[in-house]
């Protein structure tokens, strides 16, 4: 079977990409295998674990349940850009303060989460982060820490 | 030892992984590339048990764009029996074969049939449709206690039971029946005012890692392999992959890709030698990674478990016997780990009659792995469910009880072997006196529950080397992948040593033709093994570096001195030298320094963990609430308290997820009818509470620091602990895992189940 590539243009993390994909790939292995940015992990592949997850124009989304056309036009951004030339973002600082991972593989995807509940809610408690993490699943920490480094990443950037 | 201060140790600097582990950009087993890359995918079998009859893969070889298709068949055919391959313990290699890949029979939904390598996922999985397998469906048996029975549809050809070490020459799904005994438990029993007797079960669960299994395999043409693999023991991948391949071991070089979780489901290999031949096949490099149901459902889970303990006490509390009955479902080939169950199960205890009966039983699951303390988490949930049930018929307060009985050093195990020095006393003395164990519950339909648990840990190899840098730090190699913080934990064993921060060491894991023969990371071992390893292979540069000061000195190596970082003239005092000082002044002196070690550290320090949880019961739902826990563990010496915590709220989730919601959910025809996270439901963070810490320190004199494994000991309390605060909160024993709503209701009598 030979398959019509689509010519897709979208802006990730403020650069315009474009780039030719299979109509059955999703924005996940556009990521990874077109544009080769594997900071956006696999976890299930199916929208349950919550590890390749990007933020859409605005919301955050598993990428592996996003079509690579589906993006025509818009903008991604994905844990390649939460640092800036400047150094970590709070949160990212945060996490590595409160060792809040351990094999790492969920992190980008709670970092990319994280970053848009503090964005649009600067005030959060134990319990909201609680429910806004909940679509994304980590093994190793039993979530203690990682719950503590958003608390921690939330005062500082409050503070600053 | 616990009271020592240390610089470095004991303190918890970021680790040197961890910005790129933030920011995306550490490369995980999925995240390697290769120009010329192509990619692989398995076909499985739809049924539990089959025989092949006929595999016809000539449409998917002509689909365009698939450049190979290997079967079982493709596999060399290797000797029957076990074989010993020098580095890793005796294995069935015909056995490890035939779960890469079946030969003739398929034993579980989702054994691998066939492989296919095309130039991308997509080509591959269409092909895997073109695939004409003919099955001759056999009749399966998935319940371990069905399976033991004569009857039942045996497995594997030539499959006998080995009973008490020998072969008993009767066929039969039992690949094992062993006995561990101590003392006289008839007399024992005889002594009691009270026996307890109950039965348990307890269904299979995942280690549930979140990264999938995944690799990049390339056959040079020179027959020279390559492997970059997430796996949790790159020498062991070398090889099993070896052996499976029937090649030279030293024909094989692993690269160790960072590792997204493992809790010993990483330890086998299942994509590397089909890898290999289809990339020898097709001349490119191949990448394989499993879909999350193809983990679910051909990856090693832990074993389904029916259990019986008996335990027989004095009104005062004092235990004296203990029996038990141990069967374990192995999956597709013998392996489940009951033997290290019934070696844990009663070891919080000093009990001088015991008596286990341990069977491995095959069933037509996928072959269990390692997971988090094998085989104990189960056995200790029929000790402790026991327990519990004991101290609330005498009345007696549940850490008392165990303080009564508790095991300390030189208590005889039921192997024979007594205990070294252990914390399990201090542990218990920390529970009771917690404000968790002494707070209210707070609300109705709450309980209580508390459980113990044992694990031994383990030592194995570690190699590691050092090399001073002339500014002063240093370079550390060792072979152990880092999969929760062993980088740093093991470069701060030798940063204490050299006077230097953590930061001044800088760890590389590195592949296998690179750094000694390191064992798997697993077993608890690593921050303990391969920090000694770099304990030793610090203190070979101090004793190398000493000759450099003497040398400049014009002294001997025994004029000089070392303390906090500086080199001291016995002599003189006024000659001195910081590390960093001395270290500018190698290449005058003789050359580079390069400190190494190959240790098998004998030391091992076993440890003991104490849960407490408290949970509510919704009546109407039948969901239990955990609302909050508390983890006690005798750790030794946290090097990293941290990462010792994490290790212990992570093992503890495992348990609440094993306790409450997690299990392998088969439908009659002997399909998991849950294979994807949507319905093999693991806790989220909406499901917990914060899980709370208590770190003992009774430091092993086994090791430089006084570390002990902390790694697996977390989740052996846990399903006793939520078993016995549900029972708590409900007033029926819980003896069946998961505690789902269903079950729940049924024991609250709402609903037949």
């Amino acid at each position: 079977m030979t398959t019509n590539k689509l010519q897709v243009s979208v802006n990730v993390n403020g650069e315009q990409q474009d780039f030719l994909c299979e109509p059955r790939q999703t924005l996940h292995e556009v990521l990874r295998d077109v544009l080769g940015m594997t900071g956006t992990k696999e976890g299930c592949a199916d929208g349950n674990c919550g590890a390749c997850t990007v933020k859409l124009d605005g919301r955050i989304v598993d990428s592996c349940l996003v079509l690579g056309p589906e993006v025509q036009g818009s903008e991604v951004e994905t844990i390649e850009g939460v640092a800036s030339s400047d150094g970590l973002h709070p949160i990212q600082q945060a996490f590595l303060e409160e060792a809040a991972l351990q094999c790492g593989i969920c992190t980008p995807g709670f970092i990319v989460a994280a970053k848009a509940l503090l964005e649009n809610e600067p005030d959060v408690d134990e319990a909201r982060i609680r429910h806004w993490l909940a679509g994304n699943l980590c093994r190793c920490t039993g979530y203690d820490k990682i719950i503590r480094a958003v608390l921690s990443a939330s005062d500082k950037i409050k503070e600053a | 030892m616990a009271t020592t201060d240390f610089r470095v140790i004991g303190t918890r600097p970021i680790r040197h992984d961890g910005t790129d582990k933030v920011t995306g950009r550490a490369k995980y087993g999925g995240d390697t590339a290769a120009a010329d890359l192509l990619y692989a995918k398995i076909l499985r079998s739809p049924h539990a048990h089959a025989r092949i009859v006929s595999i016809d893969t000539s449409k998917a070889a002509a689909h365009p764009g698939v450049k190979g298709v290997i079967t079982g068949m493709d596999l060399p055919e290797l000797g029957p029996g076990t074989i010993e391959v020098g580095e890793t313990p005796s294995v069935n290699a015909m056995q490890m074969s035939t779960n890469v890949m079946a030969r003739t029979k398929v034993l579980y939904k989702g054994h691998a049939v066939a492989a296919v390598v095309a130039t991308s996922v997509h080509i591959a999985e269409e092909a895997l449709a073109a695939i004409e397998v003919q099955y001759e469906v056999l009749p399966h048996v998935m319940d371990v206690r069905e399976s033991m029975k004569d009857e039942a549809p045996l497995l594997l050809d030539g499959q006998t039971t080995t009973s008490l070490g020998k072969d008993t020459g009767k066929k039969s799904n039992i690949a094992t029946h062993t006995v561990f005994e101590i003392g006289d438990t008839s007399k024992g029993f005889a002594e009691a005012d009270l026996v307890v007797e109950n039965e348990f079960t307890t269904s299979p669960t995942h280690q549930g890692y979140i990264e999938p299994q995944s690799a990049m395999v390339f056959w040079n043409s020179d027959d020279e392999i390559t492997i970059w693999t997430s796996n949790q023991g790159p020498f062991g991948v070398r090889t099993n992959t070896a052996l499976l391949l029937n090649v030279p071991l030293s024909s094989i070089k692993v690269i160790p890709l960072e590792i997204g979780g493992g809790f010993g489901g990483k330890i086998p290999v299942y994509l590397e030698p089909v890898a290999a031949l289809l990339s020898k096949m097709s001349g490119h490099p191949v990448k394989m990674t499993l879909t999350r149901t193809e983990v679910l459902e051909a990856t090693g889970p832990t074993p389904g478990s029916y259990m019986k303990a008996k335990i027989g006490v004095k009104n005062d509390g004092t235990i004296v016997a203990g029996e038990a009955y141990l069967a374990f479902a192995a999956g597709a080939f013998p392996g489940s780990a009951v033997g290290a169950g019934a070696m844990c199960m009663f070891t919080p205890y000093d009990v001088e009659n015991l008596h286990i009966d341990a069977y491995d039983v095959l069933v037509n699951k996928p072959k269990v792995s390692a997971y988090r303390a094998p085989g104990a988490p189960q056995a200790a949930y029929a000790v402790e469910s026991v327990i519990d049930e004991i101290c609330g018929k005498l009345g007696m307060d549940r850490i008392e009880f165990r303080m009564k009985n508790a095991a300390k050093q030189g208590t005889r195990q039921v192997t024979g072997v007594p205990l070294g020095s252990v914390g399990n006393v201090e542990m218990l003395e920390a529970v009771k006196n917690s404000d968790h164990y002494n707070a209210p519950l707070g609300g109705p339909n709450r309980g209580r529950g508390v459980a113990s648990g044992f694990w031994f840990n383990a030592g194995m190899q570690s190699s590691a080397t050092l090399q001073v840098n002339p500014d002063g730090t240093v370079a550390q190699v060792t072979g152990s992948v880092d999969i929760g913080g062993t980088r740093v934990a093991t470069a701060m064993q030798a940063a204490e040593v050299l006077g230097l921060e953590a930061h001044d060491v800088k760890p590389v894991v590195a592949d296998t033709n690179s750094i000694g023969y390191t064992a798997v990371t697993g077993g608890s071992r690593t921050a303990f093994a391969t920090g000694w390893a770099t304990y030793q292979a610090a203190n070979d540069i101090v004793k190398q570096m000493k000759e450099r000061a003497a040398k400049l000195w014009e002294t001997d190596a025994s004029d000089v001195e070392f303390d906090e970082g500086t080199f001291t003239r016995a002599s003189n005092s006024e000659q001195e030298f910081t590390f960093k000082g001395l270290a500018a002044r190698l290449m005058e002196t003789g050359g580079p320094v390069v400190g190494k070690a190959t240790v098998t550290p004998p030391g091992v320090g076993a440890g003991f963990g104490h849960h407490i949880v408290d949970v509510e019961v919704d009546p109407e739902t039948g969901k239990v609430d955990v609302v909050r826990y508390t983890a006690f563990q005798d750790v030794g010496k946290a090097i990293h308290p941290s990462y010792v915590e994490g290790q212990i709220q992570g093992g503890a989730v495992q348990g609440i997820g094993w306790a409450l919601n997690e299990e392998y959910y088969y439908n009659d025809s002997g399909v998991m009818a849950n294979s994807s996270f949507l319905d093999y439901r693991m806790p989220t963070s909406l499901d917990l509470p914060m899980i709370d810490t208590v770190l003992i320190e009774v430091p092993n004199p086994g090791h430089p620091y006084g570390a002990r494994g902390v790694g697996e000991v977390p989740l052996v309390p846990g399903l006793a602990a939520l078993g016995n605060a549900v029972t708590n909160a409900i007033g029926t024993r819980m003896n069946q895992l998961p505690m789902k709503p269903g079950k729940i209701l049924s024991a609250l009598g709402e609903i037949d189940n």
